[in-house]
């Protein structure tokens, strides 16, 4: 059976841009083939993944601020499914990059980003997080978070209004809306990369003169 | 103002400052800036403002060179902001100041090589994607009887200090700030601030920009009070190039500066009241936001960063529906502003959570250099609209707001008078802008002459300066702004030892800092 175009409720699909990447993805699993069963339920599971896409609070400068906008009552994103920001990136589906990445800051997001659980989306809001934006000559920035993370959407605008904000969200509901979910999932990290984060963590430069149970009472 | 700065040397600096600060009552240190003089060598230049007459006065002070290094003594026990301000200056120019306890890079990784506003700095190509390397020890730099420098290891922290890292994504720290927080059960003994998460280098960027394209970030630095951070470095240079302003230019930018008033103030008290955990008040606050960013939008095209002053004026003139709606918005806001007492500030968990919680003394926060509405509830009157009016602030009625109970409860009650107060001024003159330019033509290429100048706007946090060094070139040689959060957040230790851990929220909150305005 054919995996079917992503349908956004109200705007045609015609208008958005960028259709040609989501029809790229379609033709690849036509071509390996769709099960019945799997790819109905690939359907229902992706119609439920994409309407309520959760993401992290996460906001550096400028462009957060909007993104609050697009949660309060005036644009509301929660009318798409994006009802509540998670805190904590282990609970969160989406990481909306809100704001420019400083060479300190780096670290600390890729850390967050490996936190996550898969399957875990991108997208670089705002000029700083697609390229540095207006901070390019600036010898702290990273220029674009593609750098360290890989992105799926991207949104420009300094700040970009929340229009466009929502409209990138809708993309990002559109790209989800056609990804494969059984039967050979959508992974970020590849087979090796998991092998190699399952390994066990093993201390060797332990000194000779360490004594585990100094310090503690006998019970 | 223009700066005349009296010129110190080692032989007199310490005897000389202890003077200014306890005789002549120079008790408020504005900012430390650090500067690469080029021939000269590496020195400070300190303004000081003696809070009771409101004079201010400015130092310059060139680094002693001892083998490689540069110093300076440290002024950190006279004023009490001068810890973290001496840490920025360290950062970025590599002077080390003699006693300061804890002489350590406080925007840059620990482990960043090169000091950026150098001159001969060079970036390096690259980044470390490894943690930054934390140390237990800091360092204490003396002259030792040999004349040469020494270094004496401050202990950090003790084997037994439980240490707990609020930050750097954190929904509650308005940015990305690390606190490190030693804690004693739920009660807190010390907190470490860490900044630099956003640091953008704009200091840096500035230097090797025309003017008018360092007006474009300013916008992004303290994004709440945009109008106002455009207005200390266009208030700046025009100062600096005697720019005659027309009256229109004033009254619009001064309308401006309250309109972003309002919109900060009333985005301050919904981030409040998330912090704190009742979330529903977030969407009132910012329901009444957008109207005043309709009326901003409508002229200036943008809803957050609006790129409206420029040097000579202002980008386009207003709007003709502008006179109309900002009068219905006041109309509006009037009866608003009760509905958030009623909603949120005269609750009693609030009051529960916030009286009595991050007192600061008087002393404390003139020594800390705590401006804004958090300086006056601790009933310091330091409005730089009274104190040193610019725009049209010195012909209008309002009150200063000021309370005396010092704590988190008074800055919140505070602000929610300012949008009052605000409302207020804009009434005295939305009716009554005179016909005008809107834009002093000026040169194509802008040039400010020789000299030291630094000018101050009041902006939503507190007192914005901006300092401009300039040789008479084209782009500045050194432009500093003095951000209004890092005094709060050097306050914050001395106000949250032994309150609990949920208090630091609180203060914070209560305290309304930005980051990318203190790390810039």
């Amino acid at each position: 059976m054919e995996v079917k175009k992503p349908v956004i409720k109200s705007i045609p699909y015609a208008e958005f841009k960028d259709n040609e990447t989501l029809e790229k993805i379609v033709e690849e699993l036509h071509e390996g083939g769709v099960n019945v069963v799997c790819g109905s339920l690939d359907q229902l599971i992706n119609w439920g993944r994409s309407n309520s896409l959760w993401s992290l609070t996460f906001a550096t400068s400028c462009c957060g601020i909007e993104f609050m906008a697009v949660g309060c009552a005036r644009y509301d994103f929660a009318r798409f499914g994006f009802e509540v920001t998670r805190n904590s990136p282990r609970q969160a589906d989406l990481i909306m990059c809100a704001g420019t990445i400083t060479h300190k800051m780096a670290p600390v997001m890729k850390r967050l980003y490996d936190e996550m659980a898969e399957p875990k989306y991108v997208i670089a809001v705002g000029g700083c997080a697609i390229s540095g934006g207006p901070f390019k000559s600036s010898y702290h920035v990273v220029k674009g978070i593609e750098e360290i993370v890989p992105v799926d959407v991207f949104i420009p605008g300094c700040p970009p209004r929340p229009e466009a904000i929502m409209y990138g969200m809708m993309q990002l509901q559109r790209k989800v809306k056609v990804e494969k979910f059984l039967g050979g999932r959508n992974h970020k990290m590849t087979a090796e990369e998991r092998r190699q984060a399952m390994e066990p963590i093993v201390v060797r430069n332990v000194p000779e003169d360490f004594d585990p149970k100094e310090g503690l009472k006998e019970d | 103002m223009k700066l005349e700065n009296i010129v110190l040397t080692n032989a007199n600096f310490e005897q000389q400052m202890q003077e200014l600060r306890t005789k002549k009552n120079f008790d408020y240190l504005v900012t430390i800036v650090g500067e690469d003089f080029g021939e000269e060598g590496l020195g400070c230049i300190y303004i000081l403002e003696n809070t009771a007459t409101n004079e201010r006065t400015s130092v310059k002070m060139i680094a002693d060179k001892v083998g490689n290094d540069f110093v300076i003594p440290t002024v950190c026990t006279l004023w009490k902001d001068a810890n973290l301000l001496e840490r920025e200056v360290f950062d970025f120019l590599g002077i080390k100041f003699l006693g300061h306890p804890d002489m350590r890079r406080l925007y840059l990784r620990s482990d960043f090589a090169g000091y950026p506003l150098r001159k001969d700095f060079k970036a390096q190509e690259g980044y470390s994607m490894d943690d930054e390397p934390q140390d237990d020890y800091t360092n204490e730099y003396y002259i030792d009887k040999e004349g040469k420098l020494a270094v004496k290891k401050n202990r950090l922290f003790t084997d037994d200090d439980f240490v707990v890292n609020i930050g750097p994504q954190h929904p509650s720290t308005h940015g990305v700030l690390r606190l490190q927080t030693i804690l004693d059960g739920e009660t807190v003994k010390k907190i470490y601030p860490h900044f630099g998460y956003i640091h953008r280098g704009i200091e840096k960027m500035c230097e090797s920009y025309t003017y008018p394209q360092t007006l474009a970030l300013t916008d992004r630095l303290d994004y709440l009070s945009a109008m106002m951070n455009r207005h200390a470095l266009v208030g700046v240079i025009e100062e600096a190039m005697g720019v005659e302003l027309t009256d229109r230019i004033q009254y619009i930018r001064t309308i401006m500066d309250e309109l972003q008033r309002i919109d900060s103030h009333l985005l301050y008290l919904g981030c409040c009241a998330q912090d704190l955990g009742a979330l529903t008040a977030f969407l009132y606050s910012m329901r009444d936001r957008e109207h005043v960013l309709n009326c901003m939008e409508e002229t200036t095209g943008g809803r957050l960063i609006q790129n409206y002053y420029r040097i000579g004026g202002v980008q386009d003139d207003i709007d003709p529906n502008f006179v109309k709606n900002v009068k219905a918005l006041c109309t509006y806001l009037k009866p608003m502003v009760k509905e958030y007492t009623d909603v949120f500030g005269d609750n009693v968990i609030t009051h529960n959570r916030f009286e009595n919680v991050g007192v600061l003394s008087k002393e404390d926060a003139i020594s800390y250099g705590v401006t804004g509405a958090s300086g006056r509830a601790s009933n310091w009157h330091n409005d730089v609209r009274k104190n040193h009016p610019y725009a049209m602030y010195g012909k209008v009625e309002f009150d200063e707001i000021t309370a005396t109970t010092c704590d988190s409860m008074a800055r919140y009650y505070n602000r929610v008078e300012e949008i009052r107060q605000s409302i207020r001024i804009i009434e005295q003159l939305i009716d009554n802008i005179p016909a005008g330019d809107f834009y002093v033509k000026q040169k194509a290429i802008i040039k400010v002459p020789e000299g030291q100048w630094y000018f101050s706007t009041e902006g939503s946090r507190g007192e914005i300066g901006v300092y401009l060094d300039s040789r008479g070139d084209k782009s500045p040689y050194r432009l500093k702004f003095r951000p209004m959060g890092l005094n709060h957040v050097a306050a914050m230790d001395e106000m949250c030892r032994g309150l609990k851990v949920a208090d630091v929220i609180t203060v914070g909150a209560a305290l309304d800092f930005v980051i990318p305005d203190i790390d810039r």
